[in-house]
């Protein structure tokens, strides 16, 4: 297995975890988190598929990574809003889950 | 090579520079008003909002008068090293409807929504401005991109001009509403993210017209096409992922209701179109199209009866919306079929659209009609509208011709695009999709009825509104029912513009 693989698999590896992690988890945190762990195995990926796809003398493939760089930024404003919307929630009613059919029941969690 | 690239030309056509400006006149918008700040934010979008109609209408006729798509190649590098900004039949038709849309919630949310005369500028009013104007640019950069990524980030701002609607009044319960949705919209835009680096892994380009020629079965392709797939229905709301579209919908001030129901949803949708009928439309097998369209009769069937079991005027009209996007994905397999027939696939697409178009329009004024109710009674306990017709008559007018598009009856749009969809889908012995149409425009009758009825009650004694509504919003409702209600005369049009620069699917859909 050389580097490249590796790369490639731990990449697929985070996307598992973080989706996981999205589907599973019931507080708004820890799914933002688990949004951001799926957000760095696809930008990952892309550093993959950037290398994969190096010729003409080049390192690797610069498209894949203007794009990564725009990932980036998308994931970053997502987060920032999801944050500041559970901020704010947790500021109108002291607690930070969605509600009692989706958390345990445990206030300000 | 292919079909496709042979149709679309890889160089700025004449009229390209409306695309330009199609995207940068929502943007400058959204930038003067808050440069200028919330005192001027309701001017700029007036101003800005007529302009965008008078060039979604020249993109239109330089369109039909050209006769073929119009493209424009940023900085003149083409595909597959630049980016190129595309407009069809279905670009030119999506942006007229949404301009449309939103001038009329314009100037209905001008009631809403009105600046304060004098003393410090207030939080909601200047958001509602800049939101609507956000929205209305990262609309027509999904209309109009023409490669998989920019529609990525176009969808994303969609999403980020979306949410902060929903949560207009800042109570826990919309905060609430906007999170779950935004949760959803990034489990699919993350999704989608990861179907595209699969497919730029496997053919070095995101171009649609250039992967169209390019698509074949292997399995990465397949997978890379059912996380997007997957992905764009967790933010079109298709059931059985619409869990967060009637709080998120019904919770929201109506003005922001009637965008989100009638627009902000088309967009994942007409991603969806982008990626079925344009990328892939040689690797999609019958039975994807089934399962596809399946989930949209579930989703025609459950909207429809749990929107009839609701007490609440405004949940009832966001339940019958998820039901209404399951319609939208009854076109999938109807032009898979007909191009495996080596039909034009005309109808199909040209009903999905018409569908699309007249429940964006209907939704739109039904939900600005639910607000003006709720103004005027306090509340929108369906059990309680007596006098509403009495009350506010050009309104309860508005709902009922909104709805009977939604039942598809003639001569609406609703009628004319199911007409469509039933004609493919008896052409092709899809006949259990007939079946659930009918079902579908029964149970939608149903609530209709029910709400017109009880609202067409008489009740003794003069009641006094709780607010007075002026007459222009009233009339601004009707005139976007009476809009869908007339659109299905659109068949008398002597072309059929949704199809312009398009390629014909049932040619290119043969490998």
């Amino acid at each position: 297995m050389n580097a490249l693989t590796l790369f490639g698999l731990c990449g697929s590896a985070l996307v598992g975890i973080g989706l996981y992690g999205l589907i599973v988890n019931p507080q708004p945190l820890r799914k933002i988190l688990a949004f951001n762990m799926i957000g760095s195995g696809v930008f990952l990926l892309f550093g993959f598929v950037a290398r994969r796809g190096a010729a003409l003398g080049m390192g690797g493939d610069p498209v894949p990574q203007a794009l990564v760089i725009t990932g980036i930024v998308v994931a970053f404003s997502a987060t920032a809003l999801a944050v500041a919307l559970l901020l704010r929630l947790h500021e109108a009613t002291g607690s930070a889950t969605l509600g009692a059919a989706d958390g345990d029941g445990a206030p300000g969690a | 090579m292919s079909v496709a690239e042979v149709a679309i030309p890889a160089a700025t056509t004449a009229g390209g520079f409306l695309l330009v400006l199609a995207l940068v006149l929502p943007v400058l918008g959204v930038l003067a008003a808050l440069a200028l700040g919330g005192r001027h934010a309701r001017t700029v979008a007036m101003l800005v909002l007529p302009s965008g109609l008078v060039l979604a209408l020249m993109l239109g006729s330089e369109l039909v008068h050209s006769g073929q798509a119009l493209v424009y190649v940023l900085g003149g590098w083409a595909p597959p090293l630049g980016i190129a900004l595309r407009a069809d039949g279905l670009s030119a038709a999506m942006l007229l409807t949404t301009v449309v849309i939103l001038l009329a919630v314009a100037v209905y949310g001008d009631g809403d929504f009105p600046m304060p005369a004098g003393g410090r500028e207030a939080r909601a009013p200047f958001m509602f401005w800049i939101l609507l104007l956000a929205v209305w640019g990262a609309l027509n950069a999904v209309f109009l991109a023409g490669d998989l990524f920019t529609l990525y980030v176009a969808l994303e701002l969609l999403t980020f001009a979306g949410v902060p609607l929903v949560c207009l009044d800042g109570r826990p319960e919309t905060l609430r509403a906007a999170l779950r949705y935004l949760l959803f919209a990034l489990f699919g835009s993350v999704l989608y993210m990861l179907g595209a680096v699969l497919l730029y892994g496997t053919y070095g380009t995101l171009d649609i017209a250039l992967l169209a020629g390019l698509v074949r079965p292997v399995p990465a392709v397949v997978a890379a096409a059912a996380l997007m797939t997957v992905g764009l229905l967790a933010k079109t709301a298709l059931f059985p992922l619409h869990l967060w579209l009637p709080p998120a919908h019904a919770g929201a001030p109506a003005a922001a209701s009637a965008v989100l129901s009638a627009l902000v949803v088309k967009g994942s949708f007409f991603l969806v179109i982008r990626l079925w009928l344009d990328v892939m439309p040689g690797i999609v097998t019958p039975l994807a199209g089934q399962l596809l369209a399946g989930l949209g009769a579930a989703a025609i069937i459950v909207g429809n009866v749990v929107a009839l079991r609701q007490t609440r005027l405004k949940l009832l009209i966001a339940y019958s919306t998820v039901a209404q996007i399951g319609y939208l994905f009854l076109m999938f397999p109807l032009a898979a079929g007909l191009a495996a027939m080596n039909l034009p696939a005309d109808p199909a697409v040209t009903g999905g659209l018409l569908q699309a178009i007249s429940h964006a329009t209907a939704k739109a004024a039904m939900f600005m009609g639910a607000g003006l109710i709720y103004a005027t009674l306090g509340h929108d306990r369906i059990a309680d509208l007596q006098g509403v017709g009495r009350q506010l008559p050009m309104t309860l007018l508005a709902f009922a011709l909104g709805g009977i598009s939604l039942v598809g009856l003639p001569p609406s749009g609703g009628f004319f695009a199911k007409w469509l969809l039933l004609t493919a889908a008896l052409l092709t012995g899809q006949w259990w999709w007939v079946a659930v149409m009918v079902v579908g425009g029964l149970l939608t009758s149903g609530y209709v009825f029910v709400v017109v009825m009880r609202a067409l009650v008489a009740v003794d004694g003069e009641k006094r509104p709780k607010m007075e509504i002026p007459r222009y919003r009233e009339a601004v409702v009707l005139g976007l029912a009476s809009v869908s209600f007339l659109l299905g005369l659109a068949a008398l049009l002597p072309t059929d513009v949704v199809l312009i620069g398009r390629p014909a699917l049932g040619v290119a859909g043969l490998p």
